[in-house]
Order: C-alpha cells, then sequence, then structure tokens
C-alpha cells in the first residue's frame, strides 16, 4: 500500500483542511484579495507535503495566510512579500524556485535540450541527397525482380 | 494451504521465466529451432502459474485469511466485496504480482498472436520479456512474499482507508499498470531489434499495437486518479504536479513520443535509432513509475532507510535494466541505417518536433520532480518545484507543440507545401485569431496567457476537422462522395482526427478552468447566504446522516441566480462531510453542478459552532470539457486499436494489408 499511502497520507491532511478551512479573514477589497490568492498559491505550506498554503488548513498555512493578508494591507508589494518568506524560511517556500546556481539545470535545462534537440532536428533534415542509402540489390532479390518483370510481360 | 499453494506457483513460475529467458535467447544466436521454440511454452507456462497464484491471494483476501500478512495489513472481513478484490492490487506485494501476472499475459499474448512475426524476433522478445520477469519474481520472493505468513494470526485485519474505497481508485492503479506492462512489450521489442541489429517497416507494424495498447491504458489510468482527486479531494484541483502524478505523465509523454516516432518507422523507414531510444526512455519511466514512487524516495531519501533491503534492490534492478539497455543502445545503434530522406516541410519534421517537444516536457518533469531531492543531497539546498513552475514551463513548451499540431497532420511525406496549407488554413486561422481576440476582449483587464491559449486550442480544434474535411473532400467533390470517403477512412487515420480533436477540447477545458475559476467561502448560518459568479447560494438546512461505516453532516443548499427572483430556484446542492468510524479521516463529498459553461462545486465544512458552518464554493469554467476531452482522445486510441492492418493478431503485417490494398 506503500505507493498508494504517500498520497493518501497528505490527503488526509489536505481532507481534513477541506473540513474546517474557511478563512474568516478574507481582505474586503476583490482585488487585494485576488493578489493575497494569487501570493498564496505560490508559497509552500511547509509543514504539509507538496501542497500551497491555500489549499492547507495546517495552523503554519493558517498563520502565513495571515501575515500574506495583513502585509497586502500594509501596502507591501508582492515581490517584499516573497522576500520577507524567503528571509524567514528559505528559497524552499517557493513553490517557483528562484534563478541561482542551484537551480541553474532546473530553468536552463529545457532551454539547453530544445537547443541540442534543435539542432540534431537540423543535422537530420539537411542530410543531403547524394548520401545514397539504396544498396546494391542482392542475387535473390534480381532473381526475384526478373520473376516480376517476366510475370508483367 | 492455498497461500503455500500461491507461494509454490510463484517459484514454478519463476522457473518457467528462467527458461524462457535463457533458451529461446540462445536458440535465436545458433539459429536453433527447438530451443526457440520452447519460448512459447514457458511464456504460456508462466502465464498460468503467475495467474494461479494471483488467484491464490485473491482467495486468501475473500476468504479473509488473517493469517497471511497482506491480507491482514490491508483487508477487513466486513469490507464490501468490490474493495476486497481491489485491495488484492491495491498494495506493495499484491500490486507486483498484479504487475508480475500481466507481464506473463502480455509475453503469452506475444507468443500466441506473434506467429507471424520472425522465429528469431519472436524468441528474443520472449526472452527480454522474460529477463524483466525474473527482476519481479525475485523481488517478490525474496523482498516482499505476498504470501507471507503470521506467525500471530490477528482476529480482524486492518481494513482499507475508507479514502481508497472508492469506485474511482479501483480501476485507477490497475490500468497505470496495463499501462507500464503494456510498455514492457514495446521494451521487448526494442531490445530484441536491438540484438538482431534490424529495425524496418514490419517492425513499427508489430509494436505500434502494443504501444497504442499501453498508451490507451495510461491515458485512462491518469484520468481516473485525476478525476477522482477532482471529487474526492474537495479543492476543485485535478492536477498538483505531485511526484505520484509525475511519476505516471513521464511515460505518457514518452509513449506519446513513440506513438509518433514509430509512425516514421513505419511508413518512411527512417528515425529508426530514436524509436528504439523512445521505446527503451517510456519502459524505464515505468520501471521508475512502480519502484520509486512506491518506495518514496521521490517525497523523502529517508525512505530508504526504513526499508534498506528493498531499496538496494530496487537500485540494482534499475540500474540493470535501464543500464543494460542503454550499454546496448549504445553499442547497437549505429547499425540502424536510416531510411527514407525528406525535406525540412515535410509530415516527417513535423513528427520530429513533435517528439522534441514531448521529450523535452518529460525531462522538465523528471527533473523537476528530482530537483528537489537533488538540491538537497549535492547543494544542500531545501528547495520546492511546485504548480507554479510546471504550470508556467508547460504552458510555454506546450504552445510550439499544438502549432506543430496544427501544421502536421496538413503536411505531406518527403515534401510538403507549406503554402498550401496556410491557404488551407486560411479561414480556421482567422477564425482563431478572432476567437483569441474576443476571449482578449471579454476578459480585457486579466492576464493574457489565457486568450493566446484559447486562440490556439480553436486553431487546433479547427484544423483537426479541417484536415478531415480536406481528406474526404468535402463541399470539393459531390457530398454523397465524401460520404462514402468518410466511411472509408481508415480507422488509424480516425484515430488521429479524433485523438487531436478531443486533445484539442481537453485543453480548451484546461485553459477554462485554470485561468477563470473563481472561489467563495463564507461561514453561514442557516438562512443565510453568499454569491459565487452568477450564483446565489443559500444555506437551508443541515441534517446529520448515518451511513453504513460513517457519519456525514449533509448541508441542504439552494442555488438560485444571483439576481433572479426569490423562487428562482435552479438546484439544490447537498454536500457532505464524513467522518469514518474506523479512522480518524474526514472526507468531503462535494457536490458538483455540471454544465458545458462550468461546474459549479460546493463543499460544506465542520460546523463552526453557534448552528454555523463554512461553506466552500468554486465556479469552474469549462472544467467539463477537460473529461469529454479526454474521453475522445481515449475512443480515438481505441478505434485506431481496432484497424484491422494493425490489429496485435494481425498476421502477417505489412504484406497482408498491401494485399488488401490491391485487392480488386
Amino acid at each position: 500500500m506503500k505507493f498508494l499511502l504517500i498520497p493518501v497520507l497528505f490527503m488526509t491532511l489536505v481532507l481534513n483542511a477541506a473540513a474546517i478551512g474557511v478563512d474568516k479573514d478574507r481582505l474586503q477589497d476583490p482585488a487585494q484579495e485576488d493578489r493575497a490568492q494569487h501570493i498564496m498559491k505560490q508559497l509552500r505550506c511547509l509543514v504539509c507535503q507538496n501542497q500551497s498554503i491555500v489549499e492547507s488548513d495546517a495552523e503554519l498555512a493558517q498563520d502565513l495566510r495571515a501575515i500574506v493578508r495583513e502585509q497586502i494591507i500594509a501596502g507591501e508589494t508582492d515581490a517584499e512579500i516573497f522576500k520577507f518568506m524567503t528571509a524567514r524560511y528559505g528559497d524552499w517556500v517557493l513553490l517557483k524556485p528562484p534563478f541561482n546556481s542551484a537551480t541553474a539545470i532546473l530553468w536552463l535545462g529545457p532551454i539547453a535540450l530544445l537547443l541540442i534537440g534543435g539542432f540534431l532536428i537540423f543535422r537530420t533534415i539537411r542530410q543531403k541527397p547524394e548520401q545514397d542509402v539504396t544498396r546494391p540489390l542482392t542475387a535473390a532479390e534480381e532473381k526475384h525482380l526478373k520473376k516480376i518483370m517476366k510475370d508483367n510481360n | 494451504m492455498i497461500a503455500e499453494l500461491g507461494h509454490y506457483f510463484l517459484v514454478l513460475a519463476l522457473g518457467l521465466t528462467v527458461i524462457q529467458a535463457i533458451f529461446p535467447m540462445i536458440g535465436a544466436a545458433r539459429g536453433s529451432d527447438r530451443m526457440m521454440m520452447l519460448g512459447q511454452p514457458a511464456a504460456y507456462g508462466q502465464f498460468f502459474f503467475s495467474l494461479l497464484a494471483f488467484l491464490a491471494l485473491t482467495y486468501s483476501y475473500l476468504i479473509s485469511d488473517f493469517s497471511v500478512s497482506v491480507v491482514a495489513r490491508n483487508s477487513h472481513s466486513l469490507k464490501p466485496l468490490l474493495y476486497k478484490i481491489s485491495g488484492v492490487w491495491g498494495n506493495h506485494e499484491g500490486s507486483l504480482l498484479f504487475w508480475v501476472m500481466f507481464l506473463a499475459l502480455f509475453g503469452a499474448m506475444v507468443a500466441y498472436f506473434g506467429k507471424g512475426l520472425p522465429k528469431s524476433l519472436r524468441a528474443r522478445v520472449l526472452s527480454v520479456q522474460a529477463m524483466v520477469g525474473i527482476g519481479f519474481y525475485l523481488f517478490m520472493l525474496l523482498t516482499s512474499n505476498p504470501f507471507d505468513r503470521l506467525s500471530d494470526v490477528p482476529f480482524e485485519g486492518n481494513g482499507l482507508n475508507p479514502l481508497l474505497q472508492d469506485p474511482g481508485l479501483v480501476f485507477h492503479p490497475p490500468f497505470l499498470y496495463l499501462g507500464y506492462v503494456g510498455l514492457s512489450v514495446v521494451f521487448s521489442f526494442a531490445i530484441a531489434a536491438l540484438i538482431e541489429g534490424r529495425v524496418d517497416p514490419a517492425w513499427a507494424r508489430w509494436v505500434r499495437p502494443w504501444t497504442l495498447l499501453a498508451w490507451v491504458f495510461l491515458t485512462i489510468g491518469i484520468v481516473l486518479g485525476s478525476w477522482w482527486a477532482y471529487y474526492e479531494l474537495g479543492w476543485g484541483g485535478w492536477w498538483a504536479w505531485d511526484p505520484v502524478e509525475n511519476a505516471s505523465f513521464m511515460p505518457w509523454l514518452v509513449a506519446t513520443a513513440l506513438l509518433h516516432s514509430a509512425i516514421v518507422v513505419e511508413k518512411r523507414d527512417t528515425l529508426k535509432s530514436w524509436t528504439i531510444l523512445l521505446a527503451i526512455i517510456a519502459f524505464s519511466f515505468s520501471l521508475l513509475g512502480t519502484f520509486i514512487v512506491r518506495s518514496g524516495i521521490i517525497t523523502s531519501v529517508h525512505a530508504f532507510a526504513t526499508d534498506p533491503e528493498r531499496g538496494l534492490y530496487i537500485l540494482v534492478f534499475l540500474a540493470l535494466v535501464i543500464g543494460g539497455s542503454f550499454l546496448l543502445f549504445a553499442i547497437r545503434s549505429d547499425k540502424l541505417q536510416a531510411g527514407g530522406l525528406f525535406a525540412p516541410i515535410s509530415r516527417e519534421s513535423g513528427l520530429m518536433i513533435n517528439n522534441l517537444f514531448l521529450s523535452v516536457a518529460a525531462a522538465v518533469v523528471l527533473y523537476g520532480t528530482m530537483h528537489p531531492l537533488l538540491s538537497d543531497a549535492f547543494f544542500g539546498v531545501k528547495s520546492s518545484v511546485g504548480p507554479p513552475f510546471f504550470n508556467l514551463v508547460f504552458s510555454l513548451l506546450m504552445i510550439p507543440l499544438v502549432v506543430t499540431m496544427v501544421y502536421g497532420p496538413h503536411l505531406k511525406w518527403k515534401r510538403a507545401d507549406i503554402k498550401g496549407v496556410n491557404q488551407r488554413l486560411m479561414a480556421v486561422t482567422g477564425i482563431a485569431l478572432l476567437a483569441g481576440l474576443m476571449t482578449f476582449y471579454v476578459t480585457y483587464g486579466g492576464a493574457i496567457m489565457p486568450a493566446i491559449w484559447i486562440g490556439i486550442g480553436v486553431w487546433l480544434l479547427l484544423s483537426s476537422l479541417q484536415e478531415l474535411a480536406s481528406r474526404i473532400k468535402l463541399f470539393q467533390a459531390p457530398f454523397k462522395d465524401s460520404m462514402s470517403r468518410l466511411r472509408r477512412q481508415p480507422r488509424s487515420s480516425w484515430g488521429m482526427t479524433l485523438g487531436h480533436f478531443g486533445f484539442a477540447v481537453g485543453l480548451l477545458g484546461i485553459v477554462g478552468t485554470s485561468a477563470w475559476t473563481i472561489e467563495a467561502q463564507k461561514v453561514m448560518g442557516l438562512g443565510e447566504d453568499m454569491t459565487i459568479g452568477d450564483y446565489r447560494l443559500t444555506l437551508k438546512d443541515v441534517i446529520p446522516v448515518a451511513g453504513p461505516n460513517y457519519t456525514a453532516v449533509r448541508g441542504i443548499i439552494s442555488v438560485s441566480p444571483k439576481n433572479g427572483a426569490e423562487n428562482g430556484e435552479i438546484f439544490i446542492a447537498y454536500p457532505e462531510t464524513r467522518t469514518y468510524v474506523s479512522s480518524p479521516i474526514t472526507t468531503t463529498e462535494g457536490d458538483v453542478k455540471t454544465t458545458m459553461a462550468g461546474d459549479l462545486f460546493i463543499v460544506i465544512g465542520e460546523s463552526q459552532g453557534q448552528g454555523r458552518w463554512g461553506i466552500r464554493a468554486y465556479y469552474k469554467p469549462m472544467q467539463v470539457w477537460f473529461w469529454i476531452g479526454t474521453i475522445i482522445v481515449v475512443l480515438g486510441g481505441l478505434i485506431s486499436l481496432s484497424d484491422r492492418r494493425y490489429r496485435i493478431g494481425s498476421p502477417q503485417g505489412q504484406k497482408a494489408s498491401r494485399k488488401m490494398k490491391h485487392a480488386p
């Protein structure tokens, strides 16, 4: 059951959360609440497994949601809020990791692969027709061909 | 007694598998018919005994024999019959048995239907299939024996997690496994071809139905899991880029690429080594999906420590299979001569670009999933890679892929006329542009990507229809003529049309639900209301409900138009929160009202005291398009699978169909 246990373990978390999770302190201004939601979706619930703080009702997630909303009201920009969070919890809190030496492969890898693959395709396509790939017929095939020609006649 | 028999059958099956692995391979090398012929009976026998072993375990579940350790840990005497049966494969040991039983079944099918295959190829395929099998049998017998007995027999079993007692999850794992195992056949064909040093259109033709079969199973398995998450988890989410989901998505991406590149091998006798490589990679991902996820290594390195024996075995097995096949590939792939030549603008190029983007997508998922682990191991930096990353990268990667899907099917083999295609697509392109612009206008002020994506989705949708129309010469030939052409379309091309069309429908659904989902939540007392989108939800009543093994709180929520008359009730929603008796688990049974325009998804939370309840609602535009799209895609796969020329048992492959084509 281990295979299913992993999702199930955190699903129980989710589910319990689902059973309670209604924020009473949502922001009055819908535009501000939208911004809050957008930011919260990008912050990891650190005590959960692969969940953002929007989808969790762990206490920590509730606290972080409250902090995000407070800072929005205080007039902080998105960047400032992310900065605050990473200063406190490290890059781990970001579900979209920032670009740095440790994440270079993650961000540049796809581009590099596309370039390499594109080059390989380019090379394959540019194969010159004079690279003759037809080989001479074998004796048996020669015979078969003759027979066919004869049949047609 | 039955369990001991099961164990015994398992050992017998292993014995036959060893025979199946060794003799046909030697026979093929020496040209000995007698040794090669051993492959078939061994494959039948292996399947027979693995089936008996599987039945023995099923029997132990059915009679709730709690002296068998697996049964005691995962079953319960009062569990409904359906879940007793699904419990057989719903755990580590049992799922391995399930896997190997289907591995043996597919091997036996190759033996039975492969009469049209060259003898040596069939022998080698069976042998490779058996080698993979040996790994599984040994893993089971040495580290995860499903027939282990307990000396202390418990009076009652532990039971199955109530969350998993859901029809969606009964069928989700077996379909995934069938997909994984189906890819083993493709893998065996690839390895056998490498050993033979020969890949030709006939080979591609034999491989195609297996790839398609595995791909259809994988698709169904993934979508079932997604559907279950949508209905059962109460967040209205259907894809979270979770490691477990990613593990099934990677083989799907590669299998999709393989499906397309095999067509190039078949029609044009080129792209061979790439296709072989894809076959190897697809199966490697299947193995990763089966083992690594189960062992929990992706989520935490520590999972290894809890069970070092299994972990070590898995690592060695993976290294042998994956490493061995790559080594063989490196040594032998130069034997595979490229055949046909083609111009830069051609069907071949289109399919290559399709392959490029699908493979890079698979690599992104792989690395994204592994990154937190690697980052921790090599840099000592804890890192997260979640939906914001994957969504961003995928939405960029998929644009060129879908553009290729728009053009590809219109391009001719060898050399295509792009101007002509552009001309033909003019009307379609115009409508797509209009759709994109209209979306932009209607959602003005919002993000621009969804508008672009809607345009691209509509473009693909119409282009796939246009392609069909031009194939049957609609409006160019008399209507009756076109209709008879339509009837004569080969099923494989129906597969392509439906596959691409369904993909477009699903894509539009994805765009709608990811871009414009709205959410509302409120703590409400009886009689209070809240609004979401164009709806007004009124909490009429909350009643307790008793189920067979749970108690629930059920909300009665009246849904009416936001600005409508007071009695303009559209429907009543009955969301529930269930608390199970046997375990401290609460599940939400959200109530979903589905229309083509969008799903209204309503969830009730626990009491907040003073007769007030938390209610959460989502409006998810076009959500149902995604499910409909996937159903169309699967239908396309099945129809293509039924194409006479490509059937698994197709006796002569190419020869037979040539005869048919030329028949008067």
